[in-house]
């Protein structure tokens, strides 16, 4: 096997190039377990629950959420920029990974990647949803129109938001469906079933695996992570601005676009982590997800919480020190210490203070106390969220403008939608996809071949 | 002939071609008409294609027409004066609730649909209150009566007239009693209507009764001067004034005429001039929480305080002292100011206990008051109604002494203490007629109930002080089969003709004589009634003398009260905006934040804070007092031991919105001796139930922010700027990379005094009238989702037990650097070139970024479709209540954001009429609802550009400042700093 200097194997288990790809298929022809049936099945009506909140929310109004005057984003909101966090991390995984030449994501960046597309289609639910006329949604899109024309305001970060999601939507998905196809490929020349070699067959595009073929696979590949690279900084920088370009004390800050990318990235790598753990626990691919790799997640998010802590740090920092008083009663008389101190400190603990149990080997090595771990993550990152939307809305300038915020059971029953439909969409990928791309992974098994020496020495013999 | 021919196969043959041809066409004609052989006809592509472009086409039509047709009938003869899509104003009077306003009504094609103050009064000034803004909607209530009715059956008034009079006669020839009950008359002609009838039928008792009395008032001035009348006051006369529980700004007699005299006089520039406003009480009264220094004491306490008082003048001026309890409140400071301003000073007491009123009117003689800011000969006629005939009339009814009742726009079922009893009373008379405007609960108790007209359908006149005539006159023909009372007294005595001839008449005979400058009376009264007002000159007479002796009676009584009655005493009052109950039906008035409290569509026990930590009480939770559970609300400023309820709520038989709407408190009110005292002792208990409040603020404190700025006149006399120091600084701070906007017409801006503002609240409901604003209901309100355009934040500051408060009116501030322009994606909100930030409706996508980047919190978003739907069953839900709406503003959409348009309509209305006339526009022509009606003048709109116009100045004024200016949103709202005027040392 493929042995780095300092990682040792990147996949265990001495296996072949088509032992690989039969590990890596089997899930896909193999009679469907029944635990996904199950989960499949609760994914449903968590969705069916989110679609009955929409219904109301689009018959009835925003009114049957749980906002008002003063706080005009909510649960919509968090929840929109928690899951494009989440995005964030499949395409990150990829890019940032393969310009630092690490070879160790091949195993992951599949199931990061789809986790990506899935998250960015619950995300983008939402500012759909939470606009009050969703009907009139095509008065963001700029085109030519007979009212003047009537161009969109090209000033309005929530266009630039528009743009950035819907940009980052399609370049990730192609990303990733572009990854698949010599994997389709393989399925289709695998499987015996005539209706998955047709589906299978029609999704591959037909690919031969010829030289020419790989040659332009490779370039469209390298284009694509060219772009997408781009896109994975932009998208949450500009989400970002949805914040920093108010005047609203706790969103009003130039720290807002680092932060949420390192932000996103973290909660991303988390849920990779919560996934992998998963992938590796039901369908026992501890041979190509090994230990060394949740090592390295790990490593990763001990690395990006400090920074995260670092930011929160300087965030209430700047406040005492900018010595605005808007500010200053926003972090210390609103968030640290008064009325959300619990968001706050929720947020700080999950996120700067529990990854630091990572420095402990035993703790890293324990997978059950990985996978707990990174649920802390996402849950501190869903605080962030509110921290940054509700507080700051809550209580600006004028306190008689100054009221409070919980969301309704249609908000809530929202989430559980997105939930639905990221525990469905996953489900499907863990079901029909290769969960690993087989031709990555043989990629960094093409050095060592061993059960090919060994013929081969059996032979000599 | 040469052969042509289209094929080789033609050529060759061509008769068996064409006989295809012809088998084929007639086959065709054949199945055309054979319905069987068309089915099997096979569709093609391009059927389908056909088909289907027909029909998206189809639905594309059919999608975009969205509106239904709605069919509109022009005139076949037109009005003369109307001319459709054009206001007509014409001037009338208000009077309810014993409340007086002289008002213009805005027409809209045959609609009145907002009222304006009548800037000829020489009373009210062009000022009203919030009830005179609500008073239009409750013309077009659906819980008005609509038919006569006799025990729920529908009658002629034909039959009416018959039935009724019939009755009365025999009971009359029987000598029975028969009672006719009504609210204070204020209107000549109809005295004399009821003296007409009071002869037809002998017996007949007149007796005016008025849910909130001032009989008190009466009984003591009848006393020391031996007229039974309340005098005038002249706030703007006085330079000291004490208020012992009066709450004039807001409730007591005149307010709208109160708030006019005393915000002129709210001016720091007058220097030493500016009044000095104490309020010694026991509540938060909105009139306390505008005073300079608040004195908070025990409601029971007021007599003692009053005599000692009286006691430290007397002293000083050498007059008779008497004895009394020593009181535990120092108010040297306050003797040490009116011994001062001798002549310029005032007291007032809102108690309706004579004996403190007969020891106000002493102090007031001692000072010299007297012909000076008190005048005792032109009396104030809004409240006649004496406490002992009613409760005579009572007791007589409920010892079956009575045979006949006539209620005419009275309520006293609802709103006197014995209500139950009242009703199973009137319920056994012989007669009992109720004329009532709306459902009402004395109305339900009686046999016949005639609809009364609104006084927007009605003629009337009135005298609301002595001298100063104005008229009622119709706007709108009835909306149902009402009669004026009047009317029908007239018929019943056997007379016929309308209501308006006789006031006509009486004019000619009563009022024409008291002018000289016009002889020929058509004339006169067609200009009076333009005008609405008439002022009679008055000859100046000489103040009657103070008989001193009826003080000496007086202080005896006065002692204090010993703790065991109770655990706390109880303060029954008017919340301003709501009134005595009568106009709990009115959606906008309901909705309206009490401008105290912030609390809308309820009432409350309003605990002091102190109070509330002793019970372990909190907001919400409910408590008993007494017999009744009321929920809390903790109100600073509160004495300690005192806790206030207001009326007006808790209506049994109403409409649609009153349902539900508080707690009746009117049984709180003791009857004293044939008197009604609006204080009493109950015992407190803590429930273990909550009740929830529709508050509309919630913080309190300005947190130290330079929110509303203020000084004390002496430190502003030293320092122009005082108390805003940091304007200065912030404004050297605007710089901009940016271009700075341009305004090449006009800049429009607005300017509010918070030195005269009183947090009133008129504005607020002005504004919704004007702006289509839309009701909400009571669990939205809770939701914090108010859509209010302009709101009035109250703040308090120092000692939660005496807080001093603040008043701030809070609209869109048409920041010239707007952070809601620059986020919103659609372009839905933006900046004309007159300095507005517009709203688009059609535009708009709502995503509420605005709302969240806006720093004053003024934007409002439509959370649900208010209008047409059954969860908001308020005025917009039904055809009548739409026909307040104004015509010139759109109703919102669901999930549009909107907010304040400096009343846009308004200046294009003005620019258009300056246009048409070839002439630049006036400073002060165009008036935004808010201004045009604010009856402290603390509004001031005008073109900032005008360097002469007065806005321009006030901008220039070293007091003002804009909210929240640090930001750099650059708004075109300013602010002028509040300065109090505390007594020196």
């Amino acid at each position: 096997m493929y042995n780095t200097e300092f990682r040792g194997k990147l996949i265990e288990g001495n296996k072949s190039l088509g032992q690989i790809s039969q590990d890596i298929v089997r899930p896909i022809d193999a009679k469907t377990p029944r635990w996904w049936f199950i989960s499949m099945g609760i994914s449903l009506v968590m969705l069916g629950l989110g679609l009955y909140a929409k219904y109301i929310t689009v018959t009835e109004g925003i009114g049957s959420w749980g906002l008002n005057n003063s706080v005009g984003w909510g649960w919509a909101i968090i929840n929109f920029v928690w899951w494009i966090g989440i995005g964030h991390a499949g395409t990150a995984f990829s890019i940032f990974l393969l310009i630092l030449r690490q070879k160790w994501r091949t195993s992951i960046n599949r199931a990061a990647e789809a986790m990506t597309v899935v998250a960015v289609m619950c995300a983008g639910l939402f500012p759909l949803l939470h606009m009050g006329r969703v009907w009139n949604f095509f008065f963001v899109l700029p085109y030519p129109n007979t009212r003047g024309p009537l161009w969109v305001n090209f000033n309005s970060p929530l266009f630039w938001d528009f743009v950035a999601i819907t940009a980052y939507l399609l370049i990730s998905a192609s990303f990733w469906y572009f990854g698949m196809v010599p994997d389709f490929a393989t399925i289709r020349d695998t499987t015996k079933s005539k209706i998955k070699k047709a589906v299978y067959g029609f999704f591959a595009f037909g690919w031969t695996g010829s030289s020419k073929e790989w040659l332009r696979y490779e370039a469209l590949a390298f284009i694509l992570g060219g772009i997408a690279a781009v896109l994975v900084v932009s998208v949450h920088s500009i989400v970002s601005t949805d914040f920093a370009v108010s005047v609203v004390p706790g969103w009003h800050t130039t720290i807002f676009p680092p932060y949420f990318v390192v932000g996103a990235i973290f909660s991303g790598f988390a849920m990779v982590l919560t996934l992998v753990t998963m992938i590796r626990k039901l369908y026992k691919m501890n041979d190509f997800i090994t230990d060394s790799h949740v090592d390295a997640v790990t490593r990763v998010l001990i690395f990006v919480s400090l920074i995260m802590g670092t930011a929160y740090f300087t965030e209430v920092f700047i406040a005492w020190y900018s010595a605005s008083e808007y500010e200053y009663y926003m972090f210390f008389k609103n968030r640290v210490f008064g009325e959300y101190a619990f968001q706050f400190w929720a947020m700080v603990i999950c996120n700067a203070f529990i990854p630091q149990l990572f420095w402990w080997k035993k703790i890293r090595s324990n997978i059950t106390a990985v996978f707990i771990i990174s649920l802390f993550i996402n849950l501190g990152m869903w605080f962030e969220r509110f921290n940054i939307v509700v507080t700051t809305l809550a209580k600006d300038f004028l306190p008689a403008a100054w009221a409070g915020y919980s969301p309704s059971y249609i908000e809530i029953l929202l989430f559980i939608g997105t939930l639905g439909l990221f525990g469905a969409g996953v489900l499907m990928f863990f079901r029909y996809i290769p969960m690993i791309a087989i031709h990555e992974v043989k990629s960094v098994a093409k050095y060592d071949k061993p059960s090919h020496e060994r013929k081969h020495r059996n032979h000599e013999e | 002939m040469n052969k042509y021919w289209r094929s080789i196969e033609e050529l060759n043959d061509s008769s068996k071609l064409k006989q295809e041809e012809l088998t084929n066409e007639i086959a065709n004609k054949k199945a055309l008409n054979d319905p069987e052989s068309i089915e099997t006809f096979a569709s093609t592509r391009r059927d389908f294609l056909k088909v289907f472009g027909f029909s998206v086409a189809g639905a594309a039509v059919v999608a975009s027409c969205k509106k239904p047709v709605e069919k509109a009938i022009p005139y076949l003869v037109r009005p003369e004066e109307i001319i459709p899509g054009q206001c007509n104003y014409y001037a009338s009077s208000y009077f309810e609730e014993n409340e007086y306003c002289g008002v213009l009504v805005k027409v809209r094609d045959g609609r009145p649909i907002k009222i304006e103050g009548n800037e000829q009064s020489s009373l009210t000034k062009g000022g009203t209150s919030a009830r005179v803004q609500a008073s239009v909607m409750s013309l077009y209530d659906l819980a008005r009566y609509k038919e006569p009715l006799a025990t729920g059956e529908k009658i002629t008034w034909e039959k009416v007239n018959n039935e009724i009079p019939q009755k009365l006669e025999e009971i009359a020839q029987a000598d029975g009693k028969i009672v006719l009950l009504t609210s204070t008359v204020i209107s000549p002609t109809y005295r004399q209507v009821i003296t007409e009838l009071q002869e037809r039928f002998q017996g007949l008792d007149w007796i005016q009764y008025d849910a909130v009395s001032s009989s008190g008032m009466l009984e003591a001035n009848d006393r020391s001067f031996g007229k039974a009348a309340i005098p005038t006051y002249h706030f703007d006369k006085a330079k000291v004034i004490v208020s012992f529980g009066a709450d004039f700004l807001g409730t007591w007699i005149s307010p709208v005429e109160f708030t006019k005299q005393y915000s002129s006089r709210r001016n720091p520039d007058l220097k030493e001039q500016m009044s000095r406003h104490y309020q010694v009480e026991s509540m938060m009264t909105l009139t306390g929480s505008n005073a300079d220094e608040r004195v908070v004491i025990k409601s029971s306490d007021e007599g003692i305080v009053l005599l000692n008082l009286y006691n430290e003048i007397a002293k000083q001026l050498g007059g008779t002292t008497y004895a009394v309890d020593q009181s535990s409140t120092d108010l040297s400071f306050i003797v040490r100011d009116l011994l001062l301003s001798k002549g310029e000073s005032l007291v007032v007491c809102g108690s309706n206990n004579p004996d403190h009123q007969v020891i106000v009117n002493a102090i007031n003689s001692m000072l010299g008051n007297y012909g000076a800011t008190i005048d005792m000969i032109s009396t104030n006629r809004v409240k006649q109604g004496d406490d002992r005939k009613m409760s005579q009339f009572v007791e007589d009814l409920l010892n079956g002494k009575v045979d006949a009742l006539l209620a005419v726009d009275v309520n006293p079922v609802y709103n006197y203490p014995q209500g139950e009893a009242i009703k199973d009373a009137i319920e056994k008379l012989k007669l009992s007629v109720a004329f009532a405007k709306e459902k009402q609960e004395t109305a339900e108790a009686c046999k016949y109930i005639l609809p009364l007209p609104h006084y927007l359908e009605s003629w009337g006149d009135t005298e609301p002080t002595d001298g100063k005539f104005s008229l009622i006159q119709p706007t709108i023909h009835p909306l149902f089969n009402s009669r004026p009372v009047q009317e029908v007294f007239l018929a019943w005595c056997g007379k016929t003709g309308n209501y308006r001839d006789v006031i006509k008449f009486y004019w000619e005979a009563n009022v024409f004589p008291k002018q000289t400058d016009n002889t020929e009376f058509t004339s006169w009264w067609n200009t009076v009634l333009q005008r609405g007002v008439f002022d009679e000159i008055s000859v100046p007479e000489e103040q009657p003398i103070i008989d001193v002796t009826s003080l000496k009676a007086t202080t005896t009584r006065i002692k204090s009260v010993s703790k065991t009655q109770g655990d706390v005493e109880v303060v029954v009052y008017e919340m301003n905006g709501k009134g005595n109950g009568a106009m709990a039906n009115n959606p906008w008035s309901m909705e309206m934040p009490d401008s105290v409290s912030k609390v809308s569509w309820d009432n409350f026990a309003a605990i002091s804070p102190r109070k509330a930590i002793e019970l372990g009480v909190d907001n919400e939770d409910m408590v008993a007092l007494g017999d009744l559970e009321l929920p809390v609300f903790i109100q600073p400023g509160q004495e300690e031991n005192t806790i206030a309820v207001a009326l007006g709520f808790g209506r049994s038989v109403s409409g649609k919105v009153a349902e539900g709407a508080g707690f009746n408190v009117y049984p709180f009110i003791n009857v004293v001796e044939g008197r009604r005292m609006y204080q009493a002792f109950s015992t407190v208990k803590k429930l273990n139930k909550t009740y929830p409040l529709a508050m509309t603020q919630t913080h309190h404190s300005m947190e130290g922010r330079e929110i509303v700025r203020e000084a004390v006149l002496e430190e502003y006399s030293r320092k122009a700027n005082a108390g805003n120091e940091s304007h200065e600084r912030h404004e050297k701070h605007h710089v901009t990379l940016y271009d700075e906007p341009e305004f090449p017409a006009h800049q429009w801006g607005l300017a509010i005094d918070l030195n005269k503002c009183t947090g009133c609240g008129n504005c607020t409901i002005a504004c919704q009238a004007e702006n289509n604003v839309a009701v909400i209901g009571k669990e939205q309100v809770r939701n914090r989702r108010i859509m209010h355009w302009i709101r009035i934040d109250r703040y308090y500051s120092e000692n939660p037990e005496n807080p001093k408060t603040y008043h701030q009116p809070v609209m869109c501030q048409h920041c010239d650097n707007a952070p809601c322009e620059n986020v919103c994606p659609v372009s839905a909100t933006m900046h004309s070139n007159e300095g507005l930030n517009q709203m688009v409706y059609n535009r708009c996508v709502g995503t509420r970024y605005c709302i969240n980047n806006c720093p004053y919190k003024v934007r409002r978003f439509n959370w649900f479709k208010y209008a047409n739907n059954e969860k908001f069953d308020f005025n917009v839900n039904n055809d009548l209540g739409k026909m307040v709406l104004n015509p010139d503003v759109t109703v919102r959409s669901r999930g549009v954001v909107e907010k304040c348009s400096l009343c846009v309509q308004r200046i294009q209305e003005k620019k258009l009429e300056a246009k048409l006339e070839n002439r630049q526009l006036n400073d002060g022509e165009i008036q935004p609802a808010c201004m045009q009606t604010c009856p402290a003048d603390a509004i001031v709109f005008g073109d900032l550009k005008d360097p002469e116009s007065r806005i321009s100045k006030l901008f220039e004024h070293p007091r003002n400042y804009h909210l929240i200016e640090e930001l750099h949103t650059l708004p075109s709202v300013g602010y002028l700093t509040k300065i109090r005027n505390p007594h020196k040392g």
